[in-house]
């Protein structure tokens, strides 16, 4: 029954992300609510990690095909993206990988230099 | 055919698991990652719903729905990296926080360039900028700030479709060697899916992915009103 404790744990949070984010209309999802509250739970003890491992393991190793409807509903979306089809692309293909490696070598800047600082 | 699918609740399910199961088959038969599972799995699935001539209606009564119902706690899970990892990521606080803002700074820009070049509509311009950000918050500000959500929801699944197949090989290209940087890079370009692929190149890129998906998200929750306001 391990797995069916970790399953509550983890369900129970959900449920109370859900309500957070019932109670305070900010254009945020329940997952970050959530995110924040597993979070807090897991840093105060509350929840200790061997309690929900396992199925948040899977949960996490699952994701990439949990977003897989997401991604499929682009079909639905077909005929309205079509002018702004090309600002889209561009800022999908390029947009996106300026932002990571922009990001990448800003915060690699930054952790180098703090581990410079450190040995001096 | 379409009736058929439509009476078969597994359908969605089946075409999506299946599919993106024979995507990591496949890679383990090569050797190496040909195909990236998740767009290996869009692609057959946006096909087998073409060619049936299925509306995305079914697949989501009959399966989809079950796979998304079970991305809140996926995300939430994401904490359990981000648990484990925490002292690395307090210590380098201020990369955190200074590569998130450069990336949200860069993307505003890319934005504005975007508004310039093609004389873009304030609504289509405003449903761009929350494209680097998880889904629900995206949605939620391009309502609020006057775009198409349609398009904001689009531009954010490609966005992060890329970014998960993408990541390794543009941090290589960008030299970016530092797990820590590399997830960060991952989370705050594209969200939830690219963190889903961050998790699987390691603990520590997963762990400062989810949190650059946190702190990015609030980022354009700020920064974002301050740029719509250029759309005349």
């Amino acid at each position: 029954m391990k797995y069916l404790h970790e399953a509550v744990i983890i369900a129970a949070v959900t449920f109370a992300a859900e309500i957070i984010k019932f109670f305070i209309p900010l254009p945020v999802p329940a997952s970050i609510y959530g995110l924040i509250l597993l979070f807090v739970l897991l840093k105060s003890g509350v929840v200790k990690l061997e309690e929900i491992e396992h199925v948040g393991g899977l949960l996490l190793e699952l994701m990439p095909l949990l977003l897989v409807p997401a991604s499929v509903s682009f079909l639905t979306v077909l005929d309205t993206i079509q002018e702004v089809l090309l600002p889209v692309l561009i800022m999908g293909f390029v947009g996106t990988s300026a932002v990571m490696m922009i990001t990448g070598r800003a915060a690699q800047a930054l952790v180098r230099r703090g581990g410079k600082e450190k040995k001096t | 055919m379409k009736d058929m699918f439509a009476a078969c609740s597994f359908f969605g399910l089946l075409l999506a698991a299946g599919s993106y199961q024979l995507a990591r088959i496949i890679n383990r038969r090569v050797g190496r990652e040909i195909c990236n599972p998740l767009l290996f799995a869009t692609l057959c699935c946006c096909g087998v719903l073409l060619l049936t001539g299925t509306e995305y209606e079914v697949f989501y009564e009959n399966g989809g729905r079950v796979l998304e119902f079970f991305l809140t706690p996926s995300t939430i899970c994401l904490s359990i990296p981000l648990y484990k990892q925490f002292i690395l990521l307090k210590k380098n606080a201020g990369a955190v926080l200074a590569g998130c803002a450069a990336g949200v700074l860069a993307h505003m820009a890319g934005c504005v360039l975007m508004l310039v070049l093609f004389r873009m509509d304030g609504a289509g311009y405003i449903s761009l900028l929350p494209k680097s950000i998880t889904t629900a918050i995206g949605k939620g500000l391009s309502e609020e700030l006057g775009g198409f959500p349609a398009i904001t929801m689009a531009a954010i699944m490609f966005t992060g479709l890329f970014g998960a197949v993408a990541a390794p090989g543009l941090l290589k290209l960008a030299g970016v060697k530092d797990p820590l940087c590399q997830g960060l890079a991952i989370g705050t370009s594209s969200h939830a899916a690219g963190t889903s692929r961050a998790v699987e190149m390691g603990e520590i890129q997963g762990a400062a992915s989810s949190l650059a998906i946190v702190v990015t998200g609030l980022l354009t929750v700020i920064a974002a009103p301050l740029f719509a306001g250029l759309a005349g």
